[in-house]
């Protein structure tokens, strides 16, 4: 549960976020937080409300957008995701997400190291939040510099305790980039990790020059990850391919059929060149505020509540 | 059963037919990956622990355990003998099962026999136990060595430190969570 000081900051870095998104000309949109049907992704676990489900992210509606309006889009949203509890997650948490058209996944990294750096200096210029800023991990930290590119596959190779291809196949790649990879990354100055397995991103478009490859990142600061970004996948036949073989695990896990979400499939059809992502915006007020669980920088976590 | 949603600190949970507490509890999630249940556990018979990292298909059967009260009655070398209050029925915990346990159990105390199926496998001690000094220094007041405990021996045969002005035969108040003194109480 959040004190008075820790309310001013988190609403400080909303207030910041816009200000950053309104100079650069993205357009604020606020979507549906319940719809009748989200992008199947089965790694998720979704909360029912009624017949319908809370949003687990607001890809679905702000891509929609995306494409129908070309438009550079930003929001910040609650997103629910259910059975996720730990001192990096809850249940409701708060996303800010961006898409950017006629861009791909490295304008997005650009964007990252902006939008942090503004962030941080901002508060900086702030009294009541330069003291706190200087005990966080940014006080010691210079994150002016250029930030590490570093590829999963060198990551795999630096770190891991099992080769990448071996660590797919045993479908135990996302234990081995937790346990063995993530400590390590972000350590000094943040670090994107880039160019995921194919199969690890049902949502990104495939690199050009390598098809085993997809355009995707996670940004990293301080062993924790804050975002995930890629260059989006437009065409849509493909898309529907990667919905099926989700739909299919999702099948096997609930024993429900869902279906194929067509209207979003029809807008994508639209899109051409685009990329976005999901930003932590908890995670990021934990660095600020050196929380060691996320529980401490909501206004009430789920223990506070009822 | 439960499943891996279900696994949080201080559930208890069979692995390998034996019952296992979780003492340590992490959940992470990377990406858009799959969701990893770290967990440490520790073997509720032989007390060994383990780390080990679950998925969320993975499944758990529950351990059957059962407390039971029951009263202490006497040891005989390392076998520690239990009544059971309702039943009076009798059964003996080892010395190597109790552990520290053994430091405060006295003649007719009450205690919780924790059960794994029939199988007696631990003990729950009341959080406070008072037992009789039966050796201690007597307090000599020119001391100035600048110590402000002094070691005694209980009933048990435990030995602790307590302060100065605890004498033989005095009952005082110790903490089985930590072995340590709290206070002297009257009789």
């Amino acid at each position: 549960m959040l004190d008075i000081h820790g309310l001013h900051l988190r609403a400080a870095l909303f207030r910041l976020v816009r200000s950053f998104f309104h100079q650069q000309g993205f357009l604020e949109v606020d979507t549906p937080i319940r719809q009748p049907l989200l992008l199947p992704e089965s790694n998720l676990v979704p909360i029912g409300s009624s017949a319908w489900f809370l949003q687990t992210s607001p890809e679905q509606c702000m891509k929609r957008i995306l494409a129908r309006e070309g438009h550079n889009i930003f929001q910040i949203c609650s997103c629910f995701r259910a059975e996720e509890r730990g001192a990096r997650h809850l249940e409701e948490f708060t996303m800010l997400e961006w898409y950017r058209i006629e861009a791909d996944y490295s304008a997005l990294m650009d964007d990252c190291r902006s939008l942090v750096n503004y962030l941080i200096e901002s508060l900086r210029q702030q009294n009541r939040f330069r003291d706190m800023v200087a005990r966080s991990w940014f006080g010691t930290n210079p994150i002016d510099s250029e930030w590490e590119r570093l590829t999963v596959a060198d990551a795999f190779a630096r770190w891991a305790t099992m080769p990448l291809d071996k660590a797919l196949d045993s479908e135990r790649f996302d234990e081995i980039i937790a346990l063995d990879i993530e400590p390590y990354l972000g350590v000094q100055s943040p670090t994107l990790l880039c160019d995921y397995p194919a199969r690890c991103a049902s949502l990104a478009r495939l690199k050009k020059d390598d098809a085993n490859l997809a355009e995707r990142f996670e940004l990293y600061i301080d062993g924790m990850e804050l975002a995930n970004g890629f260059s989006e996948l437009t065409d849509s036949n493909e898309q529907r391919i990667r919905f099926a073989e989700e739909l299919d695990r999702i099948e096997q896990r609930d024993g429900i059929r869902m279906p194929m979400p067509e209207k979003f499939l029809a807008d994508l059809e639209r899109l051409d060149r685009a990329a976005g992502i999901a930003f932590g915006l908890d995670r990021l007020l934990m660095l600020l505020m050196s929380a060691t669980s996320i529980a401490e920088v909501v206004s009430f976590s789920a223990d506070d509540l009822g | 059963m439960f499943s891996a949603s279900d696994l949080r600190k201080g559930l208890k949970i069979l692995i390998d037919n034996d019952p296992h507490i979780i003492v340590d509890f992490e959940f992470s999630k990377p990406g858009k990956g799959q969701a990893l249940y770290r967990c440490k556990l520790k073997n509720m018979i032989t007390g060994s622990q383990f780390s080990n990292t679950y998925r969320s298909n993975d499944k758990f059967e529950k351990a059957d355990l059962e407390e039971r009260t029951m009263q202490f009655l006497y040891n005989q070398g390392d076998e520690y003998h239990f009544m059971d209050t309702q039943n009076y029925e009798q059964l003996f915990l080892t010395a190597e099962q109790l552990g520290d346990n053994v430091n405060y159990l006295v003649d007719n105390m009450e205690v919780e026999v924790l059960f794994f199926g029939s199988r007696p496998i631990d003990i729950s001690l009341p959080i406070f136990v008072n037992l009789t000094v039966t050796q201690a220094d007597p307090w000599a007041r020119g001391d100035t060595s600048g110590t402000d405990t002094k070691p005694i021996t209980v009933e048990t045969g435990y030995q602790l430190q307590v302060p100065p002005f605890v004498e033989e035969g005095d009952k005082i108040q110790i903490d089985t969570r930590s072995g340590e003194y709290v206070t002297r109480v009257k009789e």
